[in-house]
């Protein structure tokens, strides 16, 4: 199957209406088929950290809500993830395109990239590693844990995972 | 007028539309538990600059209700793009307000960039949000708050606090309200 398809059709499984975005070149299939489809909203942002606002008003809201991102922008969200899901309790579903792992030819996507697990070790965020096979009950099984945690989990999408059709 | 008067006419509009109210970190959130404490208040205690984030999030999301944000200059200084996010989603039920003193009002009153020659009102236009209103009394402010009830409003206040206690709820309880709170259809006709 075509690892595209894969992670949109996990998402659609999980029941996922609400979807914030920052584009990363993996993920670019991807943002179409939200597009077209009439049970998600999509909400293209500025940047991650406000994505994860606009996530945890549509969780408030009873909508489920991911957002569809670079790792670099783990980096950008932090503070939120902290201040704001942490300490509220607030469940989000980060699909996350995981660079600067093995794979990866620009040089100044690996200091974040080698960091992205220890950061989300830091942070408590659970995250999951599938593969096209595994996506889509990943996907499901994540956002089963954040819910059941009321916490934010990570599905790390790696270079690999895109190279493997 | 203070920060704490702008609270004042906000609170009563959303008791007015039975809006639910998101506001910004620190005094603001404190000024307005102390003026009017409702379960359709969500106290942002974290997370500076996210308020009219959260609003643009629960106003796309509970689109039957009305959703103001009460959110800061130096908070909308921290995360501009949303107004330019705003913009494009251009919900008809959320009102962003911008309580403009010119301070970082919670941290001392640092001067922020909108004392030294930014205009928040031309930015909301020019991030693209067709509807933005620049206020600067409170007569002016509260003739807008009865008219207005989508978009940008910007408020201009003098800075400084209102003697205000801290806000006792926990958070678990502060968003188990609010959420019930979006749960349930709206009471205004």
């Amino acid at each position: 199957m075509d690892a595209s398809v894969a992670v949109f059709n996990g998402i659609k499984m999980t029941g996922v209406d609400f979807v914030v975005s920052v584009p990363c070149i993996n993920l670019k299939e991807i943002f179409p088929m939200i597009d077209d489809d009439p049970t998600m909203i999509h909400i293209p942002v500025t940047r991650e950290e406000e994505g994860v606002g606009i996530c945890a008003g549509a969780y408030m809201g009873g909508r489920i809500p991911a957002m569809l991102m670079q790792n670099s922008g783990l980096g950008n969200s932090i503070n939120a993830l902290a201040s704001l899901n942490t300490l509220f309790h607030i469940p989000l579903l980060l699909i996350m395109s995981h660079r600067g792992c093995e794979g990866e030819t620009i040089c100044a996507q690996y200091p974040m990239g080698q960091m992205t697990p220890s950061l989300l070790d830091t942070l408590d965020i659970p995250y999951v590693i599938p593969t096209i096979d595994t996506v889509e009950d990943a996907i499901h099984y994540a956002w089963r844990i954040a819910i059941e945690k009321k916490r934010p989990v990570a599905v790390l999408l790696e270079i690999g995972f895109w190279e493997a059709e | 007028m203070k920060r704490f008067d702008a609270i004042k006419a906000i609170v009563q509009k959303a008791e007015d539309k039975d809006s639910l109210l998101i506001c910004n970190i620190g005094y603001p959130s404190r000024e307005l538990h102390d003026l009017k404490d409702r379960s359709a208040n969500f106290y942002m205690l974290g997370s500076m600059g996210l308020s009219s984030s959260i609003g643009l999030g629960v106003a796309l999301s509970v689109p039957e209700r009305h959703v103001i944000a009460i959110d800061g200059d130096g908070s909308v200084l921290m995360n501009m793009g949303s107004l330019a996010t705003i913009a494009h989603q251009h919900p008809k039920n959320y009102l962003l307000v911008v309580i403009d003193n010119g301070a970082y009002g919670s941290t001392g009153d640092q001067l922020t960039a909108t004392a030294l020659g930014t205009d928040l009102a031309i930015v909301a236009k020019g991030a693209g949000i067709d509807e933005v209103h620049n206020t600067f009394s409170e007569e002016e402010f509260r003739e807008k708050l009865k008219n207005v009830d989508r978009g940008v409003i910007v408020v201009h206040v003098d800075a400084g606090n209102s003697k205000v206690p801290v806000i006792h709820l926990t958070p678990e309880k502060i968003i188990e309200r609010f959420m019930s709170e979006c749960a349930r259809p709206s009471m205004s006709s």
